[in-house]
């Protein structure tokens, strides 16, 4: 069982490259669903991460917490990567795009198309039917897609390079639902930046899919909803390195039989 | 005139997007806007009238996954 190909055209180690964009973390960070904004702060600090995402919402004019929440982002030093969470539609999605380029002052979209509600899976036909417009508007886009091989192709087609492949649905903690289609994905696409974003609930998850050949996971829930979210955070940077670094040392395959590990020659007759 | 912003209806006197954003009490910047759907870019708020009815989305960061 081969664990992915390597591409010549990406890093060892920590490095990994987006739209031409070096990050120096193969972690990424969502931000919602944390106790407070303080916490948050410091799991984003303690996770070391380059990226986070963040999204758009309605915005009250006594209020303003919009605002307060951005200058706290922006105080992180951290790039940002919005995001077109809760769109259903291409006309959603696509709207909500122009919005965030014009506030965060990006091209980078995670889009989103939901197609169900109950698992949260994307709706790839809109998907790749909002990839083509907004590639062809000049965002670089990042898909939140599902591992079927037909939708990233189609979704490379149209303009993206970069894929996210979810490993379970949005804040289920289930890991990787399907290690077989990622690792189809990877082998297929051996140049394209594979970000596993939904669903991993345990640092181990995250190694697992570094081990892959994945190259950066997104994680939200599992940090935000740990008891300790800032323990937590700097868990996932460890199991990402480790991960990464397994994926880099080249590991044993698997065996079906059993290979003794100490040598038979020279063994002692003792019947 | 009644105008529906982020779901809720108001009354205003502004008769452009940007005169309501103003009126409603927004920040120019770190808000984006909709009109009855459609994406108006910042510059184009001055010249976009309103009337009767519009639906209006302002929106600003949050938190996101």
């Amino acid at each position: 069982m081969a664990t992915g190909s390597k591409s010549l055209h990406r890093c060892k180690g920590d490095d990994v490259f987006v739209y031409d964009t070096e990050l120096s973390s193969r972690l990424l960070l969502g931000t919602s669903r944390y106790p407070s904004p303080a916490i948050l702060t410091e799991a984003v600090k303690a996770s070391g991460t380059d990226v986070v995402t963040v999204s758009l919402r309605r915005e009250s004019a006594s209020e303003r917490s919009g605002q307060g929440f951005f200058a706290i982002i922006r105080s992180l030093g951290v790039r940002v990567l919005p995001n077109t969470a809760g769109c259903h539609s291409v006309k959603e999605a696509v709207t909500t795009a122009h919005m965030a380029r014009e506030v965060f002052g990006t091209s980078w979209i995670k889009l989103e198309v939901i197609g169900d509600e109950g698992t949260l899976q994307p709706d790839v036909f809109g998907l790749v039917e909002a990839a083509r417009i907004l590639c062809g508007d000049g965002f670089h886009v990042f898909p939140y897609t599902t591992e079927d091989l037909v939708v990233a192709d189609k979704l490379i087609d149209a303009g993206c390079r970069v894929l996210m492949p979810w490993g379970a649905p949005i804040g289920s903690g289930l890991g990787l639902n399907n290690v077989l289609g990622l690792r189809a994905l990877r082998a297929r696409f051996p140049d394209v930046p594979l970000i596993v974003d939904a669903g991993i609930g345990v640092p181990s998850h995250a190694a697992h899919a570094m081990e892959l050949g994945i190259d950066a996971v997104l994680i939200n829930t599992a940090i935000a909803r740990a008891g300790d979210p800032v323990g937590m955070a700097a868990a996932f940077a460890q199991a990402v390195r480790a991960g990464r670094a397994a994926f880099d040392a080249e590991p044993i395959l698997p065996s079906d039989v059993a290979t003794a590990s100490t040598p038979t020659d020279g063994r002692a007759f003792l019947a | 005139m009644k105008i529906i912003v982020n779901g809720r209806v108001h009354e205003v006197l502004a008769l452009t997007l940007d005169q309501a954003l103003s009126e409603l009490g927004y920040p120019e910047s770190t808000v984006a806007t909709a009109v009855n759907g459609e994406f108006v870019a910042r510059g184009a708020r001055p010249e976009t009238r309103l009337i009767d009815g519009d639906r209006l989305e302002v929106v600003a960061p949050m938190q996101g996954g």
